[in-house]
């Protein structure tokens, strides 16, 4: 599960991070008055118009049919009201979303951090992750902020640093003390960046963040150390004790039949292909849409019914992939071993009949527990469903179906 | 012979009275698995399915005396059973639990680091050594007594290619399914290992998905010590997308190496038998021993 922006930094400043203070708004009105509210709570002038969607590279993105950006720069009260207006409501096209774009609910209005001062304003990278090489969480930080980390790390590996925490023992000062040398800071800015640094990895603790990603993480001209922009993710397994981190889920970001299959308790990610699948494990429905690429389809969805698929879940699982208008054919294929294949059979034939008219072929394979008594109960329905046994049966069937 | 697990196994459960650990046990024991009991903190001294039930893991141990364990608990408690078992000395520890929360599994791991259990899983169908024993929820009558080893990061796909071996006239010495988290107990580098030591299994299906890096690492040990036997490999997921979750907890594609391209290019590069299509895995097996015989 993601959070906005606006969410991650308020986590953070729970947790003891310092961060570019902002106002969230849903309309223009509370845009202006935030912009208000943050000149007299900070005397800031200026301030940031900023788009909270679930999707990066919000200041290189435009909202579609405009040019206007999904990140802006506001320097009068005017420039807020026509930035809030261009943005709320619109759609955001950036790299990340791709084409679709996601519709802008909220805005955050947000200080300007990057006043003059005594010093010149430095941007840094930070994140914290768990590294699967080793099995211990892993500070990532660079000098080079406000970049594509992937990009710093392919041009200039050296750049990027890494930081291990033993997890018997936590973060520990050396630890912080290291990560804010290496990136070339002293004085008052060193201490605050030590201080920085544990508060992000009690924000990652406490939260069963998978990530917290500060980028930019800033050093201000008068050497404070703060979040300009704060990106977590948590782990779904984990959310069970946090309840008021799970309270925080935006459903208006998330696809609504993804989400309707979740309620059923199916694993459903919608693609762009043509050829619906249902699958049990998550393996074999991966393998699945291989296969179905290899015959010369591509892959509408993944569809993981689980370890118990029984007549219900699977009629449930043919309506939400009928939704796609681009399906052409679906393939079931089930290997039953817990789950017995007449069972999903039945649930086939009861789907068929109570949605009634199926448009497009189904090649339905099923393996495994009581494979026999599925394929004759599939033959003996009458219905227009081309059954198959072996995996290679299935994917010549559905060459045919495309055909 | 077989890797981890054999008739010899004195396997207990933990999470024994639960409904999925009293199916599953039923199963294993209907199998030939030999089951001496289970684990229900607070049931210990009666009986199930026949079987006495014990308060802790230690108990099983010292009095009936357990070697393996599977562990059939509930997510929010799955890190805690791991712990006590490799506590108790347990040698093999196999987790079936799907959901555990990544940072409990960061402790398990550091845990493990001091003891001397093995971990299987978790997320996983667990280890098969067909006629001898099932320790894990994988059906088995697909599974039929052979030269090759298989490991795998999925459930069905396991069962899969087991079926596929089976039908090219083949079977299997032991079946491994390490599980689709992104913190597991035994890498697909270490099962492979397994199998190269043991003298019964004469090539290895080695079945991985997008997401980490352990089919390469693996891949890179084959090449290192020789190729010493035969390695089918397939990877899962040619067609996800990036940065999608595909079901499993650690199936998804962050960089550039975590893609099912770029790994079979590794395997491929490694001397491995790469196989594009999941339903060529039993064919390519075979026609691979055939040339290793003939």
């Amino acid at each position: 599960m993601n959070l906005h922006e606006y969410q991650a930094k308020e986590l953070l400043k729970k947790n003891g991070a310092s961060i570019q203070e902002g106002i969230v708004a849903e309309t223009v009105e509370q845009a202006v008055e935030a912009a208000k509210k943050l000149d007299e709570l900070y005397n800031s002038k200026w301030v940031v118009v900023k788009s909270q969607i679930h999707a990066g590279g919000r200041g290189k993105g435009k909202i579609r049919g405009t040019e206007q950006n999904g990140v802006a720069l506001a320097k009068s009260l005017d420039k807020v009201k026509e930035i809030a207006s261009n943005i709320l409501g619109g759609v955001l096209v950036t790299k990340q979303t791709g084409a679709a774009g996601k519709t802008v609910h909220k805005i955050l209005v947000a200080q300007d951090v990057y006043y003059p001062g005594e010093s010149e304003p430095k941007e840094f990278y930070i994140s914290v992750l768990m590294d699967r090489g080793t099995g211990k969480n892993v500070f990532i930080y660079s000098t080079e902020g406000g970049m594509d980390i992937e990009e710093v790390a392919e041009k200039t590996p050296e750049l990027v640093h890494k930081e291990w925490i033993d997890p018997s023992q936590g973060l520990q000062e050396f630890q912080c003390r290291r990560i804010a040398f290496n990136l070339g800071l002293s004085g008052n800015a060193f201490k605050e960046m030590t201080k920085f640094v544990k508060a992000l990895y009690k924000t990652y603790i406490t939260s069963d963040a998978a990530m917290v990603e500060i980028n930019p993480c800033l050093k201000t001209s008068d050497n404070k150390i703060i979040a300009v922009d704060g990106k977590i993710s948590l782990d779904d397994n984990a959310l069970y004790r946090h309840p008021d981190l799970e309270a925080l889920r935006d459903i208006s970001e998330e696809d609504p039949t993804e989400v309707e299959a979740t309620n059923a308790d199916l694993n459903y990610v919608q693609l762009d292909g043509n050829v619906g699948c249902m699958v049990n494990g998550a393996g074999l429905a991966m393998a699945t849409m291989d296969m179905i690429k290899l015959n010369g389809g591509e892959p509408a969805n993944f569809l993981d019914v689980g370890g118990t698929a029984n007549a219900e879940r699977v009629e449930k699982a043919f309506r939400i992939i009928l939704k796609d208008p681009n399906v052409k054919a679906i393939l079931v294929n089930i290997f039953g071993g817990i789950v017995r294949c007449d069972r999903v059979a039945q649930g086939v034939v009861d789907a068929y009949n109570s949605i009634g008219n199926i448009p497009v072929p189904i090649i339905v394979r099923l393996q495994g527990t009581n494979a026999v008594e599925a394929k004759k109960l599939i033959d003996e329905s009458g219905l227009k469903v081309r059954p198959a046994i072996l995996l290679k049966e299935a994917a010549e069937e559905v060459r045919k179906a495309l055909a | 012979m077989s890797v981890l697990v054999n008739k010899n196994s004195r396997v207990i459960v933990q999470g024994f009275t639960g409904k999925e650990g009293t199916f599953h046990a039923e199963q294993m024991i209907a199998y030939g698995t030999n089951v001496v009991g289970g684990v229900t903190p607070g049931k210990g001294g009666s009986l199930h399915l026949e079987k006495p039930i014990f308060n802790t893991v230690l108990d099983a141990r010292n009095q009936a005396g357990a070697n393996v364990s599977i562990i059939f608990v509930p997510p929010a408690f799955a890190a805690d059973a791991i712990m006590e078992a490799a506590d108790a000395g347990i040698e093999l520890i196999v987790a079936i639990t799907e959901g555990i929360p990544v940072q409990d599994m960061v402790k398990v791991k550091n845990f493990l680091s001091t003891k001397k259990s093995r971990l299987i899983g978790p997320n996983c169908p667990g280890v098969i050594t067909p006629d001898e024993a099932k320790v894990g929820i994988m059906p088995g009558f697909v599974f039929k007594k052979g030269s090759v080893g298989i490991v795998s990061k999925s459930g069905t796909l396991t069962y899969e290619a087991a079926d596929q071996v089976a039908k090219a006239g083949l079977g299997v010495t032991t079946a491994i399914g390490i599980g689709g988290d992104p913190i597991i107990g035994t890498t697909t580098k270490e099962a492979v290992e397994l199998f190269m030591n043991d003298p019964e299994t004469e090539a290895i299906v080695m079945i991985g998905e997008i997401g980490g890096n352990l089919e390469a690492d693996a891949a890179r040990w084959i090449q290192a010590g020789g190729n010493k036997k035969p390695v089918i490999g397939f990877i899962a997921g040619q067609t996800a997308p990036a940065g999608r979750r595909m079901g499993h907890a650690g199936a998804i594609i962050g960089g550039a190496e975590d893609t099912a391209a770029a790994k079979m290019a590794i395997m491929q590069q490694c001397g491995l038998h790469v196989v594009a299509s999941p339903a060529e895995i039993g064919e390519t097996v075979a026609k691979v021993l055939k040339g290793v015989t003939a």
